[in-house]
């Protein structure tokens, strides 16, 4: 029985069209997985049936809930609506939530405005939801705060708060996007059974095609405002009939060309040896007589990495994996350990001299926040140049160096005169390793530098950087928390947890055989295109 | 000037500063408007309608006319020419006084906040502090009694009101700065904390910065006139429009037109500099300047 049909749907903000005729329908129990690439609509079409929409924004066509057309329904009407007929998950649990009420407040808070309960029946019903959604009374209860919990439990109160008066359609945008791969599973399953218990119609909104493979009954995929193409979830991935599904699926399990890394040549130092790392961070003090205590984020951590050798660091959020990179950097002073980079000993305490900057950069994550916005292209793939001082190339090698480092990047020169916002994500990660590149480093830290980009997108910095490597020499120590983009370009791999690496060995034999069981764990927590398609097939 | 109109015929830089600023409404009016003061405050070195402090008492408190377009006061001064001569120690007055706050008071918040956490910035911080609460009224006071009135000492306290504004501004601003990327990008190459702050921090905080300026910049104009009006300013015959409105207040019902000129001129001014701020703020943007095209 279809829930929600979605007919003729067109949307433009301010004159910009974004949605252009989506047909779309959801029928009881099932899941629809909306898949695209960002700026394809598909979080506009999910809050057009929400009805919340941005000022300035047009909706034609109709989205009718139970035969009922909601862009008939008043904004008042859409009130008792929202929240009681339609739940919606957003993607950032650490904002979704109001820091100053309780997680029992807030759940109730859906109670109380739709029904006409007393405030012991509506406390008795977000108890009753927070246990379906996995969060006990005894370790939960309901005077609880948002910064007591983790991001996941988190994630769960949002969950229950939307489904707290049983709605009948449940949107989640993203809701698994911001959380390490072990929680993410643990939250699909939730959706999953909630979805099964309670007969509701769900659209699960991701850019992952692993995750809507083993989660989604049948699929869309959005593409400028458009479906291209919408089916069983099997089918569609196994006959990938249109181009642009080709394309994603492609992109998504692309593993970049690479030559096989050679042996380190006979007498050639490392490029990085870091021995036995400690970096603590001072708490606040608990009293003021006792001396303040100590976290210790990195914990006796040894590395290596040979000239050549692209090396990848994996773990959850809170495990070190940046604060381990920032030390690399000699940016945070060492509490205890060595880092020699080519041959120079870092000083962690003294900052690191410029002659031995010279032989590392960096990549962030976000291609937004990387560049200082007031600065041309020119300028800002320059600033490492301030580490050769008076050597520093002037006037035509100036700018020949610019154009070199802009078309080793896939640039044109030209581009050397434009300002960051002017480019696209991609492109302004292409300028971040341009401004890597530009002093010939040894060593380059990639900390997260394709988690934020998408699919294709990252298919092609993945090729970049793979081409990069084997070309220039150039060493990598990729951080990430996608296994398989790790998988995909690294050599060898170092699993850390909770400070410490737990396991380390070559890329493909971890990945096989995993020894530890935090490894193994993390493993079997990643989504996997292949596993999810052969289950449905062996379903079937 | 000659520089921004030449940028604006260059071809290849269509997006220069000037042309933004010509974009921008608010930044027109109320430059115009500042602008008006500011030529009649320049003009008034060369020439006045009358001499400023010339008496005429047969001819006080006179309506506007002819002859004495803005009227004359209670001495039968021309309040045209005093209006003139007073915008320069108006304007003197705030833009030294502003000056000095932006020149003490940003480096001082950009190396509490490169040093951040540390005794500097404490000590910097609580300096600020012990400065901010002393009103500036009361720091005029203070300098009086100890150097006697007049503009230069008004200048002095306004100014030092000024410098905790700007260091707490400029720190707060550059504390959420320090934690981006790019700060780290330029920290790995090699950059030092005077350098970010100067290549980096400064220019991303100036738009807060210019908006600061200009609000500060109309309570400097009136601070003096709060100074002047107790009579802690400029010393008689030199006219300032805080001195004329004090002098004004007993005769408002004989001659309102003596009170409200000067009123009037203040009002103008601060309203000029506040819309000359948010079209700044706008145009010092690079994001903004090239989608407005």
């Amino acid at each position: 029985m279809t829930l929600l049909a979605i007919k003729g749907l067109t949307l433009d903000i301010a004159g910009t069209p974004i949605l252009k005729g989506i047909d779309l329908s959801v029928a009881k129990g099932e899941i629809l997985g909306i898949i695209g690439e960002s700026g394809s609509g598909k979080s506009m079409t999910a809050l057009s049936v929400m009805q919340l929409l941005p000022d300035g924004a047009h909706v034609a066509g109709s989205i009718e809930l139970d035969g009922k057309d909601l862009l008939q329904k008043s904004e008042r009407e859409m009130c008792d609506i929202r929240g009681r007929d339609v739940g919606m998950v957003f993607q950032e649990p650490m904002t979704a939530l109001n820091p100053l009420k309780t997680i029992g407040d807030q759940v109730a808070e859906t109670v109380l405005t739709h029904t006409q309960t007393s405030r012991a029946d509506a406390a008795k019903i977000a108890r009753e939801t927070l246990d379906r959604v996995g969060l006990g009374a005894e370790r939960f209860p309901l005077d609880r705060y948002p910064h007591e919990l983790s991001g996941g439990q988190r994630q769960r109160v949002v969950i229950a708060m939307a489904i707290a008066l049983r709605p009948r359609l449940l949107i989640a945008d993203e809701p698994t996007t911001a959380l390490d791969v072990t929680t993410q599973a643990q939250i699909l399953m939730l959706l999953k059974r909630l979805v099964d218990e309670d007969g509701m119609g769900m659209i699960f909104i991701t850019h992952d095609l692993a995750v809507v493979a083993g989660l989604a009954d049948r699929v869309a995929v959005m593409r400028h405002g458009e479906i291209v193409e919408t089916g069983e979830t099997a089918a569609v991935f196994r006959e990938l009939k249109h181009p642009y599904t080709r394309a994603l699926f492609a992109a998504s399990s692309h593993v970049p060309k690479r030559e096989p890394p050679q042996a380190p040549e006979a007498g050639t130092a490392p490029v990085l040896e870091a021995a036995n790392i400690t970096r603590d961070y001072r708490l606040p003090r608990k009293s003021l007589f006792r001396p303040p205590s100590f976290f210790r984020a990195v914990d006796d951590v040894s590395l290596t990495i040979e000239r050549g050798e692209n090396v990848g660091l994996v773990g959850e959020s809170g495990s070190g994996k940046s604060t381990l990179a920032r030390a690399i950097m000699a940016l945070e002073p060492l509490q205890g350990g060595a880092v020699v980079l080519d041959g120079e000993t870092l000083n962690a305490v003294a900052g690191a001299s410029q002659k031995a900057r010279r032989k590392m950069q960096v990549v962030f994550q976000d291609p937004y926040g990387s560049f200082n916005p007031r600065h041309r292209v020119d300028r800002l793939i320059t600033e490492p140049f301030h580490l050769l001082g008076s050597e520093a190339p002037a006037g035509d090698e100036r700018q020949r160096r610019i154009a070199e480092a802009l078309e080793t990047v896939g640039l044109s020169p030209e581009d050397a005169e434009k300002y960051p916002h002017e480019f696209s994500g991609g492109q302004r990660q292409r300028i971040a390793i341009a401004r890597a590149l530009i002093i010939k480093p040894a060593l380059i830290i990639l900390d997260e530098a394709v988690s934020a980009l998408d699919v294709s997108i990252r298919a092609q910095i993945l090729d970049l950087l793979a081409d990069l490597s084997s070309r220039l020499k150039l060493s990598y120590l990729f951080i990430s928390h996608d296994l398989h983009v790790v998988r995909s370009i690294t050599d060898r791999v170092l699993v850390m947890k909770a400070g410490k690496i737990v396991e380390s060995g070559r890329t493909g034999e971890v990945f096989e055989n995993p020894q530890h069981a935090y490894t193994r764990e993390l493993i079997a927590a990643a989504p996997s295109l292949e596993a999810a398609l052969a289950a449905r097939t062996a379903q079937a | 000037m000659t520089v921004e109109i030449a940028k604006s015929i260059a071809p290849e830089k269509p997006d220069s500063l000037w042309r933004a600023a010509l974009h921008s409404r608010s930044f027109v009016i109320g430059a115009s408007i500042t602008a008006v003061f500011v030529l009649a405050a320049l003009i008034s070195f060369a020439w006045t309608p009358y001499n400023y402090a010339a008496q005429d008492i047969p001819n006080k408190l006179k309506g506007m006319s002819a002859a004495h377009w803005f009227g004359t006061d209670h001495f039968g001064r021309d309040v045209f020419s005093m209006i003139m001569v007073g915008a320069r120690t108006s304007i003197a007055v705030a833009l030294v006084a502003v000056g000095m706050g932006v020149v003490f008071g940003t480096p001082l918040g950009l190396a509490a906040a490169a040093r951040r956490g540390t005794l500097l910035d404490e000590i910097i911080m609580r300096a600020n502090d012990l400065v901010f609460a002393f009103p500036a009224l009361l720091i005029a006071v203070l300098i009086t009694a100890v150097f006697g009135p007049g503009a230069i000492n008004a200048i002095i306290a306004i100014g030092i009101f000024n410098i905790p504004v700007f260091a707490r501004l400029s720190r707060a601003a550059a504390l959420s700065l320090w934690t981006r990327d790019f700060i780290l990008a330029a920290r790995v190459a090699g950059k030092g904390p005077v350098r970010i702050s100067v290549e980096h921090i400064l220019p991303n905080i100036l738009n807060t910065l210019v908006v600061q300026v200009t609000i500060q910049f109309s309570l400097g104009i009136l601070a003096e006139a709060a100074l002047a009006y107790v009579g802690l300013g400029a010393q008689p015959p030199i006219p300032s429009w805080g001195k004329m409105l004090a002098d004004a207040q007993t005769l408002i019902s004989l001659a309102p037109h003596v009170a409200i000129i000067p009123g009037l001129a203040i009002v103008l001014t601060v309203l000029g500099l506040n819309l000359m701020g948010d079209g700044l703020r706008d145009i010092f943007d690079p994001r903004s300047r090239r989608s407005r095209q």
